[in-house]
């Protein structure tokens, strides 16, 4: 059943994996931390994901540089942040429904623009092969790390920094936490919110460009199934905390890359429910840590979320 | 608002009542106006949106209106269309009555309709009427059950039932696939993995002298009895106090948890039963292409009905026609069959954006109301 390279390349697979895999969860995790914090949820993310997907992959075709991809799909993230922001700021509008709303029109039209994308080869993302002292080509496959993770990596300190003490930070606090408290103070709630939005759109659209321009590393229309609102989840689970996004975003990454390591060591049972893992796994750790007593600890007093 | 104005005719006072009259008018007239408005609003917003792609809006109306009302094979094509979606809207306009906001009508409509395969292949060589019947119950349950969970997921552990019910999609879908991929796979499937025949004689019948299957006659019973539930009985209406006012509500004493378990196993139940429709009167057969996307677009159809159960009939009869005339859209004027996905979610945006016009238009809010 299993080929001559043995188990030890599982756990392997799975590390690299997580890495591969859990790009995307980060990005779209920290971004929409930086929206919760300011008092609103976007689940519109899943949209922005698929769009920069499908924006980052035509824009690298079309001009032939992966780099320009990626910064076109935060552009249109920004886009998709500000069509929600905008919309949530008017009287009586619910931030939940527009989001729902905003991943289906995000999908569809990613859909309905990408058609001409879907043959052809655009030019992918670079990596770093940090197994160059290896011979192993499983290793080699493990510890070749793209860029963009590390940038992403190079993200947790700073908005760990960032939230605590620059001034921008505190604004966004204070907004996520009392909406009068900002206004007493002097700090334009709506725009604050706004501004948060787009930049979780801009992240966000970043990590959708992650999936058409490394791994998976293709654009279709079934590019991204949940990603966006597992990552969405993530953030409860991670109390806000980039830190905590990044560890939970690494393991959400593992649990999406055990399936297909086992399929290339050729093990194909349970493959659906394999790759649903990371569903599974999200519900079962909101099961245990949500609480209908007490509010969560970190939670931005002003999320509709939590209340 | 109706009944206010209804206790209002058995008060003496003449003048109150008929200026409640009036302000209950107003609010059904804003009620139906301001969802038009914001289609038409959407269907600009789409005419420009193909413009730009270099398609002539013009011709978009023209053929969406010929592939919806245009013959009766359209019309047909519409109705048809349209059966799923009111039972999936209700998936999310039930459990809104008790204050939720579930998205999960694409898992209930998958696993209603495997579990009602299921019941089918086992049933098979039973009379039609008690297999379908099983069929129909098998499907209630199953999507019933599923929605729940994300209900009491709600109620007892505080899990955000928006998250759940949309990861619990993802999920069904995952069921979906191993299960016709894995045991309940009909051998002779071969390139396209499905389960068995649920027998071609245990098929829900069409409506006679139509090619209309009979679950559109199921659906609209359904949005009816959904209607009378939840504005003419105590359950619906401590259903809609508990969905104002939680605090309230258990103030009284009214039994939260039971009204949020049960309007969530009722729009689950719909939406399992639109599953079963799907497989015993459409495909025959439990695979993969049982994910239509029919649970998707009942939320929209949930938002634009404003969470009213009748209001989902004429609702879902409209963008059963958006998607119908898809196949007409994509023949003449090559436009990608994602078209009438993306009219759909500029229809939701709109209409949620919508929602901050109501009570400012001063038409529908005369004070002295002389309508």
């Amino acid at each position: 059943m299993i080929g001559g390279s043995g188990w030890w390349i599982i756990p392997l697979a799975v590390l690299g994996g997580a890495i591969r895999v859990g790009t995307p969860f980060l990005f779209v995790s920290l971004g929409e931390c930086i929206t919760e914090k300011s008092g609103r949820i976007n689940l519109g993310l899943e949209g922005t994901l698929v769009m920069g997907a499908m924006s980052g992959y035509a824009v690298s075709y079309m001009s032939g540089s992966p780099w320009l991809g990626v910064f076109a799909a935060g552009l249109v993230g920004i886009g998709m942040g500000l069509l929600h922001g905008a919309i949530c700021s008017l009287q009586r509008v619910n931030d939940i429904a527009v989001g729902i709303a905003l991943m289906l029109f995000g999908v569809g039209l990613a859909d309905y623009l990408g058609k001409p994308f879907i043959q052809p080869a655009a030019p992918q993302l670079p990596s770093i092969n940090f197994a160059w002292w290896s011979a192993s080509s499983e290793v080699q496959n493990a510890f070749k790390i793209n860029e963009l993770f590390l940038i992403g990596v190079a993200l947790v300190p700073l908005l760990v920094w960032a939230f605590r003490t620059t001034r921008w930070g505190l604004i966004l606090r204070i907004v996520g936490e009392s909406a009068d408290g900002a206004r007493a103070l002097g700090y334009p709630v709506i725009p604050v919110r706004i501004i948060a939005t787009c930049c979780g759109g801009f992240l966000a659209g970043v990590g959708g460009s992650f999936l058409s321009l490394y791994y998976p590393g293709a654009w279709s229309e079934r590019i991204s199934s949940g990603q966006g609102i597992t990552a969405v989840a993530l953030v409860i689970f991670a109390r806000w905390n980039p830190k905590l996004c990044f560890y939970a975003a690494l393991l959400f990454g593992g649990a999406g890359a055990l399936g297909p390591s086992l399929q290339a060591v050729g093990i194909h049972g349970g493959y659906y429910l394999l790759n649903a893992l990371p569903y599974i796994l999200t519900l079962l750790i909101m099961i245990v840590t949500c609480s209908p007593k007490r509010n969560l600890v970190g939670a931005p007093a002003e999320l509709s979320i939590t209340k | 608002m109706v009944e206010e104005a209804a206790a209002a005719i058995a008060a003496p006072n003449g003048t109150v009542t008929r200026r409640l009259l009036a302000a209950a008018s107003g609010a059904a007239a804003e009620a139906v106006a301001i969802p038009l408005g914001a289609i038409v609003v959407s269907l600009l917003v789409f005419g420009l949106f193909v413009a730009l792609a270099g398609v002539n809006p013009l011709a978009v109306y023209g053929y969406m209106v010929e592939g919806s009302v245009g013959s009766w094979f359209s019309v047909q094509n519409t109705l048809t269309r349209a059966a799923p979606l009111i039972l999936t809207g209700l998936c999310t306009a039930l459990p809104a009555q008790a204050g939720l906001m579930i998205i999960g009508g694409e898992g209930a409509f998958v696993i209603g309709g495997l579990v009602a395969a299921m019941a089918g292949v086992a049933l098979t060589g039973a009379p039609a009427f008690v297999a379908i019947l099983a069929m129909a119950a098998a499907g209630i349950l199953a999507g019933g059950t599923w929605v729940a969970f994300a209900g009491a997921l709600r109620h007892w552990r505080g899990v955000n039932e928006t998250i759940s019910s949309l990861l619990l999609n993802y999920i069904a879908i995952a069921i979906l696939n191993q299960v016709v991929e894995g045991v309940f796979r009909d051998p002779r499937s071969l390139n396209k993995p499905s389960s068995p025949s649920i027998g071609y004689d245990h098929m829900i019948a069409t409506i006679p002298g139509t090619e209309i299957h009979w679950g559109l006659v199921v659906g609209i019973v359904a949005a009816v009895c959904a209607y009378v539930l939840i504005r003419h009985t105590t359950i619906g209406f401590a259903a809609r106090v508990a969905g104002g006012n939680v605090r309230a509500a258990r103030m009284v004493g009214l039994p939260i948890a039971r009204l949020v378990v049960l309007t969530c196993f009722l729009g689950g139940a719909a939406a399992g039963l639109a599953g079963m429709i799907e497989v015993a009167a459409v495909q025959e057969r439990a695979s993969a292409d049982l994910v239509t996307g029919y649970g998707y677009t009942g939320i929209l159809v949930a938002f634009l009905a404003r969470q009213n159960p009748l209001a989902l009939i004429p609702v879902a009869i409209l963008l059963g026609g958006i998607s119908a005339s898809g196949g007409l859209l994509q023949r003449h004027l090559g436009l990608p069959d994602a078209a009438t996905v993306v009219l759909q979610g500029i229809v939701f945006v709109v209409i949620l954006a919508s929602d901050a016009v109501y009570g400012r238009i001063p038409w529908f809010n005369r004070p002295e109301g002389n309508a």
